[in-house]
């Protein structure tokens, strides 16, 4: 058991000592036989499969239900450093507001010099129809999900904002519950915080965000789907349980008298706040894709009207965009006038003609990724690529310098993951996530660890076969 | 609620209870088979074939009426879309789209059970193994049935999933003695006699009611009793008179809840007049396949007011 060299790892130092966070666990750990651990480790599959805790894969002929690997190894964060982390997201996903209202509205950002307007005119995710309106409360991002990296003892980055409709916060949740239920004497001798009230601090969040149109009492909740098929549809189905709030999919809904309504046995009833988690291109046939059966005809006009509240606002995925992401630091500090407490990764704009040459000489270092790109696909890892693959990259760069960013390729942390032959170090990343409200921002500790499962791999998305650990915040 | 969840409850149960039905059909077939001669054997399976309704898909695969060959069509054909693997795939889709409005419990006991009936199902099922699989798709609807009981709030919701149970069960044991009394027809010009026992004795196993009525008849068995047992008796809980009692119930208790009766009642309420104080006497001497077909088409009629009253589809 030691530490992969070159690299940072959460659990054991340079010199192969257990790091202070990680004591306990690690007395816990070998206090343990290897027998109940290996019996531990098939149960957890058996009871994740079981719930039903799965994400579809479309393959060739029919989806296929898939369960994301979950290693029972706790990643583990310390108190002074959660403090830390979280003041540092705090301002990012402040300054995020601001910037996405400014953008709607006066765009003093540009006006000052200080991003270029072609990011908005070339952005996909601009809806020339959020223009010059508020949303309910002011709130475009009522849930974000932070992607943050560690490179060492205090050095953090966030890799990526997840401004749309981040997803992964039921992993979160049923992480902690399958590790409750399989070492309860774990959770006795270490005290971490919980993160089991998330569904209702999103519910109460939601609610506080009522449209003007709300009629009083209780506002009605629901959460929109595409449907049982979509890869998400646990998450969607959980969240709804969990708060308390109706599961609708298109066909439930309809434009009756100025309100988004539900088809109920009792007829159609008004939605005060729609979560949704079907994307801006779906959302209104009238408006967007014509031929999408996931959404609502006219939804956009009530909400336009006052009618509902959509979370998150359509038009926010303009944040996500890899390019505006590398004006990040500008951005946090336009907005709230601080230097951000949480740094980017450095990054090079394609666009730049200095920026391409520099990547182009330089490929087999970097990492590219498309401004639009997401879950992992359509990027070039520099370093584990042949030579024939960065060719073709380099031609596809050249062709579209603008649809490209590149990044150093970082030297991610990592922490160790249960196998067969004990604890071997694997890279992870960390996406806590975010509640903003009228009434503030609430960030539950920790939030979703992702690894790579593979041995030197960097690519933690579960599309690519990562998997996910329950993330501890320790109490001080 | 939401009228997509309704039907998705009703349907989750409606589709739990034919593939317990159908199981119980065959496991009735396979002892029957076992235990008489060939053509018989394939008589019985001629029949389970035709109470499902399936003969032309059956013999547009098929030569024969074996065994194996008429089960393993029931349980996974790829020409039967509306085999038992695929009615558990049914329940398990309503469950997951009725998700938030059941629990965990019943939930997981779906789930489950949906896993080992996938499996057990992707291959060819032999003789050694069917007694195996009809008993695990049995156990499958018990343990659901008990979790949903223990578990479940006796909202609306509660009742649309008792709606499709019973009227599922209904229409399975009228189709079943359907089948069985057109099959017989000749031995009935005296009804009372006992020219095929073993043919009546096989409508009570096909319902899970051979033991019950011959404890009732200290081992008596002819037709008249049998379907008065069948039809009438509202203490047996496959007979049609108790899904029509259970059904009733349901139906009024979703009205006081919605604060208005619906064409469903109204429908209950008519097809109620035609059939209570009726006597077995009077069901012969009309004609019970008459009968039969009056009530399946009355029952059918109840579930389509029921999706029409509660807004199951836009």
């Amino acid at each position: 058991m030691h530490a992969s060299s070159g690299n940072f790892d959460e659990m054991f130092d340079g010199g192969g000592h257990t790091r202070p966070a990680y004591a306990e666990y690690r007395r816990w750990y070998d206090e343990q036989p290897g027998e109940f651990l290996r019996r531990k480790n098939r149960e957890a599959d058996d009871a994740f499969r079981r719930t039903g805790i799965t994400f579809n894969v479309y393959g060739e002929n029919e989806a296929e239900e898939r369960l994301i690997p979950f290693d029972m190894v706790p990643r583990i964060i310390t108190a002074a450093e959660w403090r830390k982390l979280s003041r540092g997201i705090e301002q990012r996903v402040r300054a995020l507001n601001s910037f996405l209202y400014d953008l709607y509205h006066r765009q003093e950002i540009v006006r000052a010099g200080r991003l270029p307007e072609r990011l908005l005119r070339g952005n996909d995710a601009w809806l020339a129809n959020m223009v010059g309106f508020t949303p309910p409360g002011g709130i475009y991002t009522h849930i974000v999900g932070i992607d943050l990296v560690r490179t060492g003892p205090d050095e953090f980055f966030v890799l990526e904002d997840n401004a749309r409709t981040p997803s992964g916060v039921s992993y979160m949740l049923e992480n902690r519950e399958t590790m409750m239920g399989m070492f309860p004497d774990l959770f006795s001798r270490i005290a971490v915080e919980s993160v089991s009230n998330y569904p209702r601090r999103l519910a109460r969040s939601l609610a506080a965000c009522a449209p003007p149109a709300f009629t009083g009492g209780k506002p009605t909740v629901a959460v929109l789907t595409p449907g049982i098929y979509n890869s998400a549809y646990f998450e969607h189905a959980f969240l709804a349980d969990q708060m308390g709030a109706e599961l609708v999919e298109g066909n439930d809904l309809r434009v009756v008298g100025g309100r988004v309504q539900m088809r109920t046995t009792l007829g159609y009833k008004p939605i005060d706040v729609l979560y949704r988690r079907v994307d801006d291109d779906y959302l209104d046939p009238l408006t967007f894709n014509p031929d999408s059966a996931l959404g609502v005809p006219g939804i956009m006009d009530v909400y336009r009207a006052g009618g509902i509240t959509i979370a998150n606002a359509p038009g926010t995925g303009v944040a996500d965009d890899k390019a505006i992401y590398s004006f990040m630091p500008e951005i946090v500090e336009f907005y709230t006038g601080e230097k951000p407490l949480l740094p980017n990764v450095q990054t090079w704009r394609c666009a730049d003609k200095d920026a391409l040459a520099y990547v182009l000489d330089n490929l087999a270092e970097l990492v590219v990724k498309e401004v639009h790109g997401s879950g992992g696909y359509g990027m070039l890892i520099g370093p584990t690529s042949s030579k024939r693959e960065i060719a073709a990259f380099r031609e596809k760069l050249i062709a579209r310098p603008d649809n490209y960013i590149a990044q150093p390729t970082l030297a991610l942390s990592t922490c160790p993951i249960y196998t067969a032959k004990g604890l071997s170090p694997r890279h992870l990343d960390l996406r806590p996530f975010v509640l903003v409200s009228p009434e503030g921002i609430d960030i539950t500790p920790g939030g979703l660890t992702r690894v790579a499962l593979k041995k030197g791999s960097l690519v933690v998305n579960s599309s690519q076969g990562g998997g996910t650990k329950d993330t501890w915040v320790l109490k001080d | 609620m939401l009228g997509r969840t309704a039907n998705s409850l009703f349907w989750m149960f409606r589709y739990l209870e034919r593939a317990e039905n159908t199981a119980r059909l065959l496991d009735a077939a396979l002892r029957m088979a076992l235990t008489r001669d060939v053509a018989t054997a394939e008589a019985e399976w001629r029949s389970v074939i035709a109470t499902l309704g399936l003969q032309a898909a059956y013999e547009a695969a098929h030569d024969g009426y074996d065994g194996l060959q008429v089960w393993n069509f029931v349980l996974r054909g790829a020409s039967n879309p509306g085999n038992i693997r695929a009615m558990f795939g049914a329940v398990r889709s309503n469950a997951r789209t009725a998700r938030t409005n059941i629990s965990s419990d019943v939930w997981e006991a779906v789930n489950d059970n949906w896993m080992k009936l996938d499996a057990m199902l992707a291959r060819p099922v032999g003789q050694t193994a069917v007694g195996e699989v009809l008993g695990a798709i049995r156990r499958a609807g018990t343990q659901v049935h008990g979790a949903f009981e223990g578990s479940i709030l006796r909202d609306e919701g509660y009742h649309f999933a008792r709606a499709g149970t019973f009227i599922e069960r209904a229409d399975s044991t009228a189709r079943i003695l359907d089948m069985k009394y057109f099959l017989l027809l000749p031995s009935l010009s005296y009804v009372g006699s006992s020219l095929d026992t073993g043919q009546w004795e096989q409508v009570l196993r096909s319902v899970a009611g051979a033991r019950v009525y011959s404890w009732l008849n200290a081992g008596q068995i002819e037709a008249r009793g049998i379907v008065e047992f069948v039809v009438l008796d509202d203490r047996f809980p496959r007979s049609l008179a108790f899904c029509r009692n259970a059904l009733r119930e349901t139906l009024a208790a979703l009205a006081r809840m919605h604060g208005a009766d619906g064409q469903c009642n109204a429908l209950m309420r008519d097809a109620d007049t035609r059939i209570s104080h009726l006597t077995v006497d009077q069901i012969f001497e009309a004609g019970l396949h008459e009968f039969l077909i009056d009530f399946l088409a009355r029952n059918a009629a109840i579930a389509h007011a029921i999706a029409q009253d509660y807004r199951f589809h836009a």
